[in-house]
């Protein structure tokens, strides 16, 4: 089962009393090249769990940092595809669990059968689609399990007591459930984490699998708050955004990697050493 | 609870971020214990026959019936549903109007919406205005620069016009926007979807709206001419005028149902919005449809000169009655709606806007179509979905620079 990757470093950090560490990068973000190792750097950073994402023209749920890179991966010509190829040139070089994180346009473009076999071709280990809810979920669902991917599923303030029943219900398991903090788009700074993360503490509970807590997480405070309860957090826009400055500035693939590395490495600390808030992170001022 | 209708055959659903879906849910609920109370029925009639100006006439162009077809070969009569007399100048007016007041009921305290033309932003900012709630309207930077008369209309209304600068500056970026501001703003904020697209509940909630229009022509059709149309014809973008006329007919088989959407610069180029006619089956804006993507899944930026059709995807339903071929969809250029437009100014007297100038192209060919088919010459019925006086800025230069040798 390919979701034993996800379960693995869930594991792993539970038992030593540690959050799990999930960043997202934009892949093909600037560019193939540094997208990969800017994924690397991640792990190397620190990060337990990698969401690749899959550029999409329509960007929905996402915040600007994000939709920018969205738009400027597609510029040259990234999509499904480069996510695929990023997420083989990481699992050759790493057993870090992967998650594509996209838009379901492309992927029912491309069939969902064929998008399953060719994520687990590529050492994918489940699906987070951002539009694509349980109730049409036909296809995606049942084809990625029958592979021994998981589909991950979204829980938002909003979401209603029914729906949240209907995911305790669901059998196979979830691999994790990610819980947005915030009504609003990726990105945006959220008061209130520490309640995101007793809220998704709750709903893990209730479901039965590990639950994440995502947007809004901007450095290792925030990223220490939101892990206070939850099984992990989810660290997106403030990534992407450093991935942003390094390509203005005009820096190689391994300078930006660098960078990326600089700032995944105190999120990882605040999220490892939740249970002792008086560690002093590694290299980063406290805050 | 009986429930709206999810799905048209294999099209619609509910594609949307988890933020969205208590919100959808919250509309359904309302749309179905609220608008058919007899509160809101009362007072949604008034304010469409007091404020909206309803019942629209039926017009008999017989000018442009013996332009078209000279001899009397073709045309026995043809009607225009006059959706332009509408308060505000086109038929979004009968959605927004109901959707504000059901927000209203609802307890929401405020109004976004998207538009292309401004049509729809300009109706909503008036329904707004109406019923004293504060409305942010987003809309493409290019459609603002090519329709600053709505802009100038809806910022007078008291709306807030924010323009969008991502991807084609066009509707389908001032949809996404305006889902971004829904998703954040979603416990206050009602979302007045503008066409029979989106997540469920509104392509079957803009659709129900709509219908008085297809309704009110059906009826004045039997009192005029003692007899239902032989075809109804209107032009689609995403499609609410067009399931609006539709929704009074379906049951009818003799009525031949015709939508005309628009092929920009040609079907052969890239520069187009057909998307019932060169579309793929695809998910945008909350609904699986038809749409204008990639073989990678991603979204292409539409073209038509007319704002309002300049969309890449198509409400729902009406990928369904194109399958089911229950209607029919032809295309008009950019090229062919402009000289319409001077065309129905001349005959008639009516400076139509561009997107309906796309449903009127059509008709000689669906009078020669229709009246090959049953033998006679047929009486026609088109929806005159909205005036033009907002697209004067692109029709005066395309007209004189068409006009000039």
């Amino acid at each position: 089962m390919s979701t034993a990757r996800i379960a693995g470093a869930f594991e792993r950090r539970r038992a030593a009393g540690q959050g799990v560490l999930v960043t997202y990068l934009c892949a093909g973000f600037p560019d193939l090249e540094t997208s990969v190792a800017v994924a690397l750097a991640c792990v190397e950073g620190g990060a337990d769990v990698l969401e690749i994402g899959c550029p999409f023209s329509d960007p929905t749920a996402d915040g600007e940092v994000i939709a920018r890179a969205s738009t400027a991966a597609l510029r040259r010509g990234g999509g499904l595809s480069t996510a695929l190829e990023v997420a083989a040139r990481v699992r050759a070089v790493s057993d870090v669990p992967l998650v594509l994180f996209g838009y379901y346009n492309p992927i029912f473009v491309a069939g969902e059968r064929e998008t399953a076999q060719r994520a687990l071709a590529a050492g994918v280990d489940a699906f987070l689609v951002v539009d694509l809810p349980p109730e049409e979920e036909q296809e995606l669902g049942p084809a990625a399990s029958e592979l021994g991917l998981g589909v991950v599923p979204l829980v938002a303030p909003t979401t209603r007591e029914s729906r949240i029943a209907r995911l305790a219900g669901a059998r196979p398991l979830p691999p994790f459930v990610y819980c947005v903090s915030v009504t609003g788009v990726t990105g945006r700074a959220a008061d209130g984490l520490a309640v995101a993360s007793r809220r998704a503490r709750e709903i893990g509970d209730r479901v039965g699998a590990p639950a994440v807590v995502g947007f809004g997480v901007t450095g290792p405070s925030s990223a220490r708050e939101a892990g206070l309860h939850a099984d992990g957090v989810v660290v997106g826009s403030a990534l992407v955004q450093v991935v942003e400055d390094a390509t203005a500035r005009g820096l190689s693939p391994s300078e930006t990697a660098k960078l990326v590395r600089e700032a995944t490495s105190p999120l990882a600390h605040a999220v490892h050493t939740r249970n002792e808030p008086s560690a002093p992170p590694p290299s980063a001022p406290r805050t | 609870m009986p429930g709206l209708r999810r799905r048209f055959g294999d099209y619609g659903g509910r594609y949307v971020a988890e933020t969205l879906h208590e919100a959808l849910d919250e509309l359904e609920a309302a749309f179905v214990t609220i608008v058919p109370s007899e509160a809101f029925r009362t007072e949604l009639d008034r304010l469409l026959r007091t404020y909206v100006g309803r019942p629209t006439p039926l017009f008999r162009a017989d000018r442009l019936a013996r332009a078209i077809d000279p001899k009397n070969e073709t045309i026995s009569a043809l009607y225009l549903k006059r959706e332009d007399l509408a308060h505000t100048g086109a038929h979004k007016i009968n959605n927004a109007i109901a959707q504000v007041l059901l927000a209203r009921t609802m307890g929401k305290t405020r109004i976004i919406a998207e538009t292309g033309a401004g049509q729809h932003g300009v109706a909503t900012a008036t329904a707004a205005a109406l019923f004293g709630l504060p409305c942010e309207v987003f809309m493409g930077a290019e459609d603002i620069a090519r329709q600053a008369p709505n802009v100038g209309r809806m910022r007078l209304l008291g709306a807030a016009v924010r323009p969008v600068t991502s991807g084609s500056r066009t509707l389908k970026d001032a949809m996404n926007e305006a889902l971004r501001d829904w998703v954040t703003h979603v416990r206050t904020t009602h979302y007045c979807v503008g066409s029979a697209a989106g997540p469920h509940p509104y392509p079957e909630l803009v659709a129900q709206f709509q219908t008085v229009i297809g309704e009110e022509a059906r009826a004045q059709m039997l009192e005029v001419e003692g007899a239902l149309p032989d075809a109804a014809i209107a032009c689609v973008g995403g499609g609410s005028n067009a399931i609006g006329l539709f929704r009074g007919f379906l049951a009818d088989p003799s009525v031949a149902l015709y939508g005309v959407e628009a092929a920009g610069a040609g079907l052969d180029t890239e520069r187009h919005a057909a998307t019932l006619t060169r579309g793929r089956k695809g998910v945008l804006h909350g609904a699986k449809t038809l749409v204008l993507a990639d073989d990678g899944g991603q979204i292409l930026e539409a073209h038509s000169v007319s704002a309002g059709l300049d969309y890449p995807g198509v409400g729902p339903e009406h990928a369904h009655l194109r399958d089911t071929g229950r209607a029919t969809y032809l295309t008009t250029t950019d090229g062919e709606a402009l000289a319409e437009t001077r065309r129905l100014a001349r005959t008639e007297g009516l400076l139509v806007a561009l997107e309906t100038a796309h449903a009127f192209a059509r008709v000689e060919e669906i009078s020669r179509r229709e009246a090959r088919t049953r033998g006679r010459p047929v009486t026609l019925l088109v929806c005159l979905s909205g005036r033009g006086d907002k697209d004067l800025a692109t029709t005066l230069p395309a007209l004189e620079a068409a006009e000039t040798p």
